[in-house]
């Protein structure tokens, strides 16, 4: 107790050791974790259920992987007009225009509001509610351009315009809520250098809004991917349908759908990396120790 | 332009023209009427700023400080009375039926040529310390981004910070943070400076430092508003002082007279209280 500073002992053996108690229940966990555990190797090595070599077989079957490729292509089309449509809708609710913020209130209210299944078979149907897609003064004025809609609307069409649309009304509200993240005191500083209002928008506040927008935008990267197999209804030869076609054919249901489970996962995967890296870009300035290069 | 034609006719020189332009006051704000959120927050402001001149702006919390200037920097639409900033007016112009207001387009414009800092600094997160001071010069300005680096460089070494261009705003102290937001406002080479209790969000160590290069500014001869509670600084960097109370100003002059022998009562209460 007389000791002070520099002259304190560093005796260690001196000090109480404190023990963790030991988890009874804890134990109890992994057994029965193991146990599941080794009931699904069990099953997958051992039930014939699952014939593996077909699975193998049909791993890089060509019409697979043209149904992985239809899948990439779709996904990335819609997250795009997806992303547009969002940001456009969130601009849109924040300005001080009512009737601007109450049209993209509306949009977002009808196109969150409804299956997205059904407006994909809506899209699909087209055709029986307006014949004709016609460009020009409406209620029956002269017209500019006349496509017969079963031939603007193929299965591709349809399920880019049923999901896009959804699509952008859940991205608008992710953008929307990303935006009012930032300080208001950032738009201030901003007007006040002199920026135009959409390089505040560009340059000051976006930037900032992607932080708190590119997660849950990974979520919805991910989500559509998957979501994309409901455009197997409009016969749309995406990975689910040419899944789809293929057990039709030969009845091997489960070793397909195998297949097609394992292919969604990989793709999952490359996506989770990739989105790492975006959210590390996006974190600048925000990370504890860094200078930038030059 | 017609006061050129008119000195000429005169045959007056062109160094009695500068003076008597030099003798104009920078800001002018006649009877300006602001409301928010159902309130009259500015009731009838009038308020003169010379060329070159100091002027602080005191007055209790609630008084419409900040939103009188943020209606000088058009931040803030006013609703009656007009602000010339050098002779212009700012947010409106003149047409048949009246005054208009300007685009928001226009407005950015006329910000670009006001400088202003902020309680909480608001320097830009995601861009370092040099990105922040270049980027309004280049992006609005037009600037060679060479000539802006150079000018950068220049500025952050005026506020004592040549170490910090490369850091991001995160990792640098309030009052280093507020030293570099004045370096930016000053990097689009504004007429005039506004500051917003620049120190309030500071502890008196770091508010020092802060004030010193106010007042650095202040000899260089750099027009300016400044709002604080600083009273004691206000007394010493500024020509004029005003101070408000609930929207209106209640006392106006020469700083010494102001301190010395405010006439308003409330006036006479708020710098009582404040030294
Ligand atoms: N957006 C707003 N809506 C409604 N009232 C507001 C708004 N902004 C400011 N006010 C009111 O206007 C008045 C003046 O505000 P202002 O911020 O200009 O005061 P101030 O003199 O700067 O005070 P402080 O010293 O606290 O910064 C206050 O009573 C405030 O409540
Ligand atoms: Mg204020």
């Amino acid at each position: 107790m007389k000791q002070t500073g520099a002259a304190q002992t560093m005796d260690m053996a001196g000090a109480p050791e404190i023990h963790k108690p030991t988890n009874v229940l804890r134990w109890f966990g992994v057994a029965v974790v193991s146990v599941i555990c080794a009931w699904i190797v069990y099953q997958i090595l051992f039930n014939p259920g699952f014939q593996w070599d077909i699975v193998g077989t049909y791993m890089l079957h060509p019409s697979v992987l043209s149904g992985i490729v239809q899948t990439i292509y779709l996904t990335i089309l819609v997250m795009v007009l997806g992303i547009i449509i969002g940001v456009l809708l969130a601009v849109m609710r924040l300005s001080n225009d009512p009737l601007l913020a109450f049209c993209s209130h509306s949009f977002v209210w009808f196109f969150r509001g409804t299956p997205v299944l059904v407006q994909l078979v809506f899209w699909y149907n087209f055709g029986t509610l307006f014949p004709m897609i016609e460009f020009g003064i409406p209620f029956d004025g002269p017209k500019f351009i006349e496509i017969p809609a079963n031939v603007a609307i193929s299965s591709f069409t349809a399920a880019l315009l049923g999901l896009g649309l959804a699509e952008g009304a859940y991205m608008g509200e992710i953008i929307r809520a990303g935006l009012m993240s930032v300080d208001d005191g950032q738009t201030e500083a901003s007007k006040a250098l002199g920026h135009r209002p959409w390089q505040t928008f560009w340059v000051v506040v976006l930037p900032q809004a992607m932080k708190a927008i590119i997660p849950p935008t990974g979520n919805q990267v991910i989500g559509m991917l998957k979501y994309t197999s409901l455009a197997s209804i409009v016969a749309l030869p995406e990975l689910m349908h040419s899944i789809e076609l293929i057990y039709a054919r030969t009845f091997e249901t489960v070793p397909m759908l195998i297949v097609a489970a394992v292919w969604y996962l990989i793709m999952v995967s490359v996506l989770t990396v990739g989105q790492h890296f975006i959210e590390k870009h996006y974190s600048k300035g925000w990370r504890r120790q860094e200078q930038v290069d030059g | 332009m017609a006061d050129m034609n008119l000195s000429q006719n005169l045959g007056g020189s062109t160094s009695a023209m500068h003076e008597m332009e030099n003798s104009k006051p920078l800001v002018r704000c006649e009877n300006v009427w602001k409301k928010l959120g159902g309130n009259d927050v500015l009731k009838g402001i009038n308020l003169e700023v010379g060329r070159g001149e100091v002027v602080s702006l005191l007055g209790p919390s609630g008084a419409g400080k900040s939103t009188l200037l943020r209606c000088i920097n058009a931040i803030e639409y006013i609703d009656r009375g007009l602000v010339y900033v050098d002779d212009v007016p700012v947010g409106c112009e003149e047409s048949s039926g009246g005054y208009m207001r300007v685009s928001e387009q226009r407005l950015s414009r006329q910000r670009a040529d006001i400088g202003m800092v902020f309680q909480n600094f608001n320097l830009f997160p995601h861009m370092s310390v040099l990105q922040n001071i270049i980027d309004a010069p280049v992006r609005v300005r037009k600037e060679k981004k060479s000539d802006a680096i150079e000018h950068a460089h220049e500025l952050i070494k005026r506020v004592g910070l040549p170490e910090k261009a490369n850091a991001y705003p995160r990792h640098l102290s309030g009052g280093q943070q507020q030293r570099i937001a004045i370096a930016r406002a000053l990097a689009m080479r504004p007429k005039l400076m506004l500051f917003d209790e620049p120190t309030s969000a500071l502890d008196p160590y770091l508010t020092n430092e802060v004030l010193d290069v106010i007042k650095d500014l202040a000899q260089s001869g750099m027009t300016m508003i400044i709002v604080t509670h600083e009273v004691r600084f206000a007394r010493e960097v500024s020509d004029k002082t005003t101070i408000m109370g609930n929207g209106k100003i209640i006392e106006a002059g020469d700083t010494e007279q102001v301190f010395s022998s405010p006439s308003n009562p409330i006036a006479q209460d708020f710098l009582s209280n404040s030294l």
